[in-house]
């Protein structure tokens, strides 16, 4: 099943590309009204991201919870589930990891990472249940659902680090759990650098999805599911179990997000623990359009600006905010594709046209 | 010179080519058949005469005049008129409502309705209809819709009216009366246009035929010129078919699907099966005769585990399925072609290849442990391709690529290639060209010398006849008669389809 590189694959990589161009181009503009040298901005952004090995190093650091919970929204989306839950599911994720990375005192490392992972992976993947049983039961809307539960997902986490999971022996007296254990910490990759071996589990997590999207049954299932209940029903597909298995996964996904960044950068819960990891997801799987390779390589696009951005500000002066806009803007013209679509224009349609006529007198 | 006069016209979809150099006249007050199979360009002519398209080039001439056809509107100013296979009504608004609907040459502040309403029924009265300008749309049958559609447009002052393929939805009778009006209207010297590929309907009403194939005109004889039906259609679909279905007598076994006093009302409490028993053997096809939405596709959805039934039991090689699973009942080798092709069997996005996969993928051999064997897979579906003819640039490109009859043929492969014990197939053939038609009833016949038990679902009459080994027709969700083959008669089934005991020629009362 080996396909070659055809003009059409090629082609997919068009719009996010314009994407991603127009959104700079905007961006210039309005970083140059505002007073800022963009072409000074966009260099320090870039060097702040790829400079240094220790930049790639942070780069690829943030990029590893947004492919995650990018895979997240992917995977549910596959089977028609819209999930904005990521946010809540990798907050529950942590949560579990924190539980279990915090105690299990002297058990060996491997073992404890792996079952820690287990639990952020389960943490995140019962949390996205609920969506799929109240959708099963009551026909209950999971746009409205996955959105209510990030708030009682967050509120949760924070009662937690208050009271029952407090780190008593801290100094302050700010809300926050105990650092988990150096013996769960992931392992550095690169010494010198803060590259943890977060990285190879998002990598192995995109390879997850492929294969079990185009290669299992299950992900065949789903997939037939997303694009026509209709046609799932009438060939005996179970919709119900099968939309639970992939809102499980996909709060699996979300919640190993969080027990990575847990693990490997933050090692406590606290309140505002994801970085907006969960939105940002969306926008990785949307410019990513949903394909396996495409979410890795959006998702390090979105580290590199985060991990670019300090030096950005520092250099010059320009707010960090400015990312946010970078991303909106890519974001709005992904979902805006259609004016890219030069195949629509008249000039292109004209020109269609003329080579036809050609064709035709030859 | 004609009065209507399309010359040289050509159109394009991007590469595609649709229309190429067709040239089209039709005579004032005749009736003018255009014929083709699907895809050879008829929708596509008569809707750049109604400004739906532009042509790429070619003109068209209307008494003797060019005239440039920007939009409907514009057809519309210079009298022609066109009727969609799918009505274009507002099924919630009155008659009238719906007559008036973008036209204001009545008045061009309110709506003065009376006024139109006046009109309405005095072209009424000249047509014979009775249908009052009152009467809320949802509440016409079928044929009154289609009726009414035709009005709408000599409401406008149409003198070229285009009908495409208007007895698609008709019983037999209803066809009759649409027939009789408009020999009517070319007696008042209206034109008409009469999109088809019935070629019964040809040689019945029209006065001359224009056969498309592959957008480019292939033939303009005069009816009676027109020998048989088997030269129209050779003309349309360019080689000689054969019209004959290979039959002989059913070698009938056991009972496989047996269904008793089903009933199933649906979600606003009405009746759509009621009381419906039948039972196909196998070695037999029985054929559901009704016109379409009485009951046909709620009884096959209850049989397929689509939808729960209200009362009654069904069950398959005499085990009871009441009530189970779409995945149980498909376990009883059971292989159900659908009504809705795009809808019910098929995903567009999907390739070739995993549409061919849909139903069978559970098997054994289709993977183990869960995966997805797609090497054999394929291997097996190019075979499924070979022999069901179905034409495809490859087992990779989504099926949407495909033409409408090679999806179908996709489809029917599939179900047949697992050789079923019950097979349900539900139009067939709908919007299938002759070739593709004729292929498939064959294989149905097949089928059953095989030995499967075939339930076949079918609006059109022909095909009920030809492959049915017995029949039972539906109206109303009731079953009104269940007859043998031999026994069944044009007239009388479509007496029956209408809802007419022909024995005490009353109308049963109407239970909605």
């Amino acid at each position: 099943m080996r396909s070659k590189l055809k003009p059409e694959k090629i082609f997919q990589l068009y719009f996010p590309i314009v994407a991603i161009l127009a959104a700079l181009l905007l961006t210039a503009i309005v970083i140059s009204v505002m007073g800022f040298n963009f072409v000074e901005a966009i260099q320090a952004l870039f060097v702040g991201a790829f400079g240094s090995l220790g930049a790639i190093g942070e780069t690829l650091n943030k990029a590893t919870p947004v492919i995650l919970t990018g895979l997240s929204y992917a995977i549910a989306q596959k089977c028609g589930i819209i999930n904005l839950g990521a946010e809540g599911q990798l907050y529950m994720g942590a949560l579990a990891a924190t539980i279990v990375g915090t105690n299990l005192n002297g058990t060996p490392s491997v073992i404890h990472i792996t079952i820690t992972l287990i639990a952020g992976f389960l943490g995140g993947a019962l949390y996205g249940i609920i969506v799929g049983l109240l959708k099963n039961l009551f026909d209950a809307s999971e746009l409205i659902t996955t959105i209510m539960l990030n708030y009682i997902a967050m509120a949760f986490c924070g009662w937690c680090i208050s009271f029952p999971l407090k780190d008593t022996e801290a100094t302050s007296n700010f809300p926050q759990s105990r650092a988990v254990l150096e013996s769960v910490q992931l392992p550095r990759l690169i010494s010198g650098t803060r590259l943890h071996a977060g990285i190879i589990l998002a990598v192995l997590a995109i390879v997850f999805y492929y294969v079990f999207l185009k290669y299992t049954k299950k992900g065949f299932e789903m997939r037939t599911i997303g694009l026509s209940r209709s046609v799932a029903q009438n060939a005996g597909m179970r919709l119900s179990t099968t939309s639970l298995l992939a809102i499980f996964i996909a709060g699996g996904f979300a919640g190993l997000g969080g027990a990575i960044e847990l693990l490997g950068v933050q090692f406590r819960l606290i309140n505002a623990f994801s970085l907006n990891f969960g939105f940002d997801g969306i926008a990785v799987a949307l410019l990513g359009n949903s394909n396996a390779l495409g979410i890795g390589l959006s998702g390090i696009l979105f580290g590199a600006l985060r991990s670019g951005s300090n030096r950005m500000q520092m250099i010059t002066k320009l707010p960090v905010a400015v990312i946010y806009m970078i991303q909106s803007f890519i974001i709005l013209f992904v979902i805006g594709r259609s004016m890219f679509d030069f195949r629509k224009l008249r000039v292109y349609k004209r020109f269609a046209k003329r080579k036809m006529l050609q064709g035709e007198k030859t | 010179m004609a009065y209507l006069d399309m010359k040289n016209v050509s159109k394009s979809f991007g590469t595609l080519v649709a229309l190429d150099n067709v040239s089209l006249s039709v005579q004032k007050g005749t009736i003018h058949a255009l014929l083709g199979e699907n895809g050879a360009g008829k929708s596509t002519l008569m809707n750049i005469l109604y400004g739906m398209y532009q042509q790429n080039e070619g003109t068209i001439y209307l008494d003797n005049e060019e005239i440039d056809i920007k939009d409907s509107k514009t057809a519309l100013d210079h009298g022609i008129g066109m009727v969609h296979q799918h009505f274009t009504l507002v099924p919630p608004l009155t008659v009238i409502e719906n007559v008036i609907l973008g036209y204001d040459k009545i008045s061009r502040v309110g709506l003065q309705l009376q006024k139109a309403a006046k009109r309405f029924e005095e072209l009424c009265q000249r047509f014979n209809m009775d249908i009052s300008p009152w009467a809320v749309v949802e509440d016409l049958s079928i044929g009154q819709q289609q009726r009414l559609e035709i009005l709408k447009a000599l409401f406008r002052d149409v003198s070229l009216l285009i009908l495409d393929e208007p007895t698609a939805v008709l019983t037999p009778q209803e066809t009759e009366t649409l027939f009789s009006l408009l020999k009517q209207l070319t007696d008042e010297g209206l034109t008409i246009i009469f999109i088809t590929h019935k070629l019964a309907e040809v040689m019945n009403i029209c006065d001359c035929c224009t056969v498309l194939r592959n957008g480019r005109v292939v033939s303009e004889v005069a009816v009676s010129e027109i020998e048989s039906k088997e030269q129209l259609a050779s003309m349309m679909v360019g080689s000689n078919v054969d019209l004959i279905i290979h039959k002989e007598e059913a070698q009938t076994g056991d009972v496989i699907l047996s269904v008793e006093e089903l009933c199933f009302d649906d979600e606003d409490r009405v009746r759509r099966v009621d009381d419906i028993s039948l039972a196909v053997k196998s070695g037999e096809i029985l054929g559901v005769c009704g016109v379409d939405g009485n009951g046909q596709s709620e009884l096959i959805r209850c049989i397929m585990g689509l939808l729960h039934p209200t009362g009654g039991s069904i069950s398959i090689c005499g085990e009871d399925v009441t009530g189970k699973t779409t995945r149980e009942v498909l376990n009883h080798h059971v292989s159900h072609i659908p009504e809705d092709r795009l809808k019910m069997a098929m995903i567009k996005e999907f390739t070739v290849n995993e549409n061919l996969a849909l139903m069978a993928y559970r098997d054994q051999q289709y993977g183990r442990f869960g995966f997805m064997n797609w090497k054999w897979i394929t291997e097996q579906n190019i075979k499924i391709c070979e022999e069901y003819n179905v034409k495809t640039q490859g087992m990779h490109v989504p099926a949407g690529t495909l033409s409408g009859g090679n999806q179908q043929k996709m489809v029917v492969g599939r179900e047949l290639d697992r050789e079923p014990t019950l097979l349900i197939a539900v139009h067939p053939s709908r919007g299938l060209d002759v070739g593709a038609t004729k292929y498939i009833q064959n294989r149905l016949i097949q089928e059953r010398d095989r030995g499967a038990a075939i339930l076949l679902v079918s609006t059109e009459l022909d095909e009920i006849l030809e492959l049915s080994d017995r029949i039972i027709v539906l109206y109303r969700g009731r079953a009104m008669s269940t007859m043998q083959r031999k026994a069944a008669t044009r007239e009388h089934l479509g007496l029956l389809m209408a809802g007419i005991s022909p024995k005490n020629t009353t109308v049963t009362p109407v239970t909605m």
